[in-house]
């Protein structure tokens, strides 16, 4: 049964598309068969930080309105043979897409692949809504900031109302992604807390993702930060993430506050050498 | 001096913390279809409209929301014409 799954936060700049590009990256390097749909029509990225910018022929948006079939607008990874990109359009605006449209695409490839990981538009306009409209998990990305928290509070309450799944009766599944953690800061009480974000938002904690500059390297060079840097702190902790999003039980490891800036001095200093 | 302005910075989360969960009960609450400070707003604006002549530029209201209360605080200018005539027939 394949699973589609919307990475969305309502604020920008939280990690949705690095955590798209990193989750989609570590089910297929796990074995599962992966697309990752870049929603954000007008302002896309994800073909971007997966390093397939010069490969885009056709997107979402040809293939919502019929100017291109599902295969077509598909681009292979030349990393993973069983992951796949659907990129969004960057000349449309949002209202290309169409309820009826989305709904086929999400279909289809339902039947192609095991995990379809779609990545929501910031805000809550109509880009976000029609990421989310035929999710059957959310992962809600958040970082340790009040106007974050807030909006991803937003967020899931659209999920739980705006959604097919809701309103078929059902509860979406949600798990919340805390990103760009900096355990040193919040040991010296100077961020919330991983227990502080779990306790206002109250849904399950799927992963924490060190703050690191490996995530940045990462989309420097346009590849997933589970591809680029598999033994660096963030891609462990998305790696944990994506097995916990097959249903594992894993303890999540908090990354403790000394460990964390050692292990970034550490790196600082291999990036100078 | 310095220290204690450390030991301030230090202390930023909790108020975030703090700060959050008392904006997110309301807004959860109007989400839900009812804002209980906003309709009491109308409705009481409402009930004094109907006895006086209100000027909406010449109403103030304050509002509060806190926990574990929240106050509302509306502030209306009746034209002292009617006061006049409140204390002739009263």
């Amino acid at each position: 049964m394949a699973q589609v799954v919307v990475v969305t936060s309502g604020k920008g700049g939280v990690g949705k598309t690095t955590s798209t590009a990193a989750l989609g990256a570590a089910l297929a390097q796990g074995g599962e068969s992966v697309v990752v749909v870049d929603f954000d029509v007008g302002l896309r990225n994800l073909d971007l930080v997966m390093g397939a910018e010069r490969r885009v022929v056709f997107d979402l948006i040809n293939v919502v309105q019929g100017d291109a079939k599902l295969p077509q607008a598909l681009i292979r990874d030349k990393r993973l043979e069983n992951l796949a990109l659907l990129p969004a359009s960057q000349t449309r605006d949002k209202e290309a897409l169409t309820p009826e449209g989305v709904e086929r695409i999400i279909g289809e490839l339902r039947d192609k692949f095991d995990w379809i990981i779609c990545d929501s538009p910031a805000g809550i306009e109509r880009g976000a809504t029609m990421a989310m409209r035929h999710a059957d998990a959310a992962v809600v990305v958040t970082n340790a900031e009040v106007s974050s928290v807030r909006d991803s509070d937003r967020i899931i309450g659209l999920l739980d109302s705006k959604t097919a799944k809701a309103e078929n009766g059902q509860k979406m599944p949600k798990h919340l992604l805390l990103t760009r953690y900096d355990a040193t800061r919040a040991a010296r009480g100077e961020m919330l807390k991983t227990e502080d974000v779990l306790e206002i938002l109250s849904i399950p904690l799927l992963g924490i993702i060190p703050e690191s500059q490996e995530v940045l390297r990462a989309s420097n060079l346009g590849s997933p930060v589970t591809l680029s840097n598999p033994a660096s702190a963030p891609a462990r902790a998305y790696a944990e993430a994506a097995k916990r999003l097959k249903g594992e039980q894993i303890q999540i490891s908090i990354p403790a506050a000394q460990r964390t800036s050692f292990i970034g001095k550490l790196f600082g200093r291999r990036a100078v050498a | 001096m310095s220290l204690l302005m450390l030991f301030r910075r230090r202390d930023s989360a909790p108020v975030a913390r703090e700060r959050l969960q008392v904006l997110l009960a309301h807004e959860r609450a109007m989400t839900g279809g009812t804002d209980l400070i906003s309709v009491l707003q109308e409705e009481i604006l409402a009930v004094i409209g109907k006895h006086v002549t209100l000027d909406r530029d010449k109403v103030q209201i304050k509002l509060d929301r806190g926990d574990p209360v929240s106050t509302l605080e509306i502030d209306v200018e009746v034209p002292s014409l009617l006061r006049a005539a409140a204390f002739g027939s009263g």
